[in-house]
């Protein structure tokens, strides 16, 4: 066997770490938005992994900025076809506080989904001004299941218009199919996504 | 240079590894342990290095009954007081299973405030009373956007109920975050860890 020496603290030419521990959490994908019309995630895409290599995926979104002026951001999910159309029933609140001091907690009936093919709504209205975005994050659960629905979860902050306030925002659902789930892709309601990152997760189970 | 050793299969005195090896998504960078602390600071650290840092609290103990644990954040100066905008709510239940509630809490959310923003509130003094939870804070070197962070809080209010407390808000600056501030809104903060993650 070859003698690894050490190179000044470091390991050098280690290239795998079978019994070492990694962490629970493994960032898998990350993509930047430049005006794009959206950005997906396949799995065996562009070393995108989501398949049953983790029981839970999490996506981060940071600073997403619409290109269009108090747009939606969104999600869907692939489920065997090479659309984005799973159905998916979903309930959705959300808390608001205007910079003028009006304030709300309530239940949004227009952007939850009842067995709907269509996109979910992951914000409300972001504006477009140069500072404004949108934050979040959002958990999917166990999407290689051929036996059960696939459950999200998600929680988002955004920076809206045209009022111009705070909002506090909650997602949650479940993809009503038993296909599993292999990829996402996200989009603004209108315009593109004009810059933003999105990052995948990977969350360990042993 | 001196040559280290394997140590039964271990190896000692490593300091950093190959890229290909991956160390987790989620780094520890910092914990400070609160003893009759009038703040708890976090004022290195928080960079480009990382485009979310995750703050985790618990048992949080007041040392005057029914105060408020609470975050500013600082911009640039020496003071924690850039100007947020906030959403609070909350759900309760009374130890005695007499109420429940989920409401907004309109004291306890800010408007274009440089006050310090409520993490807890009405946190009880007794012994086994506390608070515990966690606060995300986005992308705080940037200076295009406003800082977006949302927060959660398990939380034993003094009447003996438990809130369950939602916190979410912008601090509404173009400078960057490179300070965050926790005290109690009276008295010091009697007992608590607080840790600050870095999310690769």
């Amino acid at each position: 066997m070859a003698l690894v020496k050490y190179n000044n603290n470091s390991i050098s030419a280690i290239t795998a770490a079978s019994s070492l521990t990694s962490g629970a959490m493994t960032l898998i994908k990350e993509q930047t938005a430049s005006s794009s019309a959206t950005i997906s995630f396949v799995d065996g895409t562009s070393d995108v992994v989501l398949d049953s290599t983790y029981p839970i995926y999490l996506f981060k979104f940071i600073n997403v900025h619409p290109a269009t002026d108090s747009v939606h951001f969104q999600v869907n999910f692939r489920d065997g076809g090479s659309s984005y159309d799973a159905t998916k029933t979903s309930s959705v609140f959300e808390a608001y506080h205007l910079e003028s001091d009006d304030s709300s907690l309530a239940y949004k009936a227009s952007n939850d989904l009842a067995q709907s093919t269509g996109v979910q709504r992951i914000t409300s209205n972001i504006g477009n001004d140069n500072d404004q975005c949108g934050c979040g994050e959002l958990w999917l659960f166990n999407p290689s299941s051929t036996t059960f629905v696939k459950h999200f979860i998600v929680r988002s902050v955004h920076y809206g218009n045209p009022e111009v306030y705070v909002e506090d925002y909650y997602a949650a659902g479940y993809c009503n199919v038993t296909a599993a789930i292999d990829a996402a892709q996200f989009s603004m309601s209108s315009g593109n996504i004009d810059s933003g990152t999105i990052k995948l997760y990977g969350i360990k189970d042993s | 240079m001196a040559i280290n050793v394997a140590n039964n299969n271990s190896l000692a005195s490593i300091t950093a590894l190959p890229s290909a090896v991956s160390g987790g998504a989620m780094t520890l960078l910092e914990t400070q342990t609160a003893s009759s602390s009038s703040t708890i600071s976090f004022t290195s650290g928080i960079d480009d290095t990382y485009d979310e840092y995750v703050f985790k609290y618990y048992n949080v103990h007041p040392s005057a009954d029914g105060t408020h644990l609470q975050v500013g954040f600082r911009d640039g100066s020496t003071a924690y007081d850039a100007t947020m905008t906030t959403t609070f709510f909350r759900a309760g239940h009374a130890e005695d299973d007499g109420e429940t509630y989920l409401a907004y809490r309109t004291d306890s959310d800010l408007a274009q405030s440089t006050s310090a923003q409520r993490l807890g509130i009405f946190i009880g003094s007794d012994n086994d009373q506390c608070c515990s939870g966690e606060l995300k804070l986005f992308n705080p070197s940037s200076t295009t956007f406003v800082k977006h962070f949302i927060a959660r809080t398990s939380n034993t209010y003094y009447v003996d109920y438990h809130q369950d407390e939602y916190i979410a808000g912008y601090c509404n600056v173009t400078a960057a975050i490179d300070g965050v501030q926790f005290a109690m809104n009276s008295g010091n903060i009697d007992a608590g860890t607080f840790k600050l993650y870095g999310v690769s």
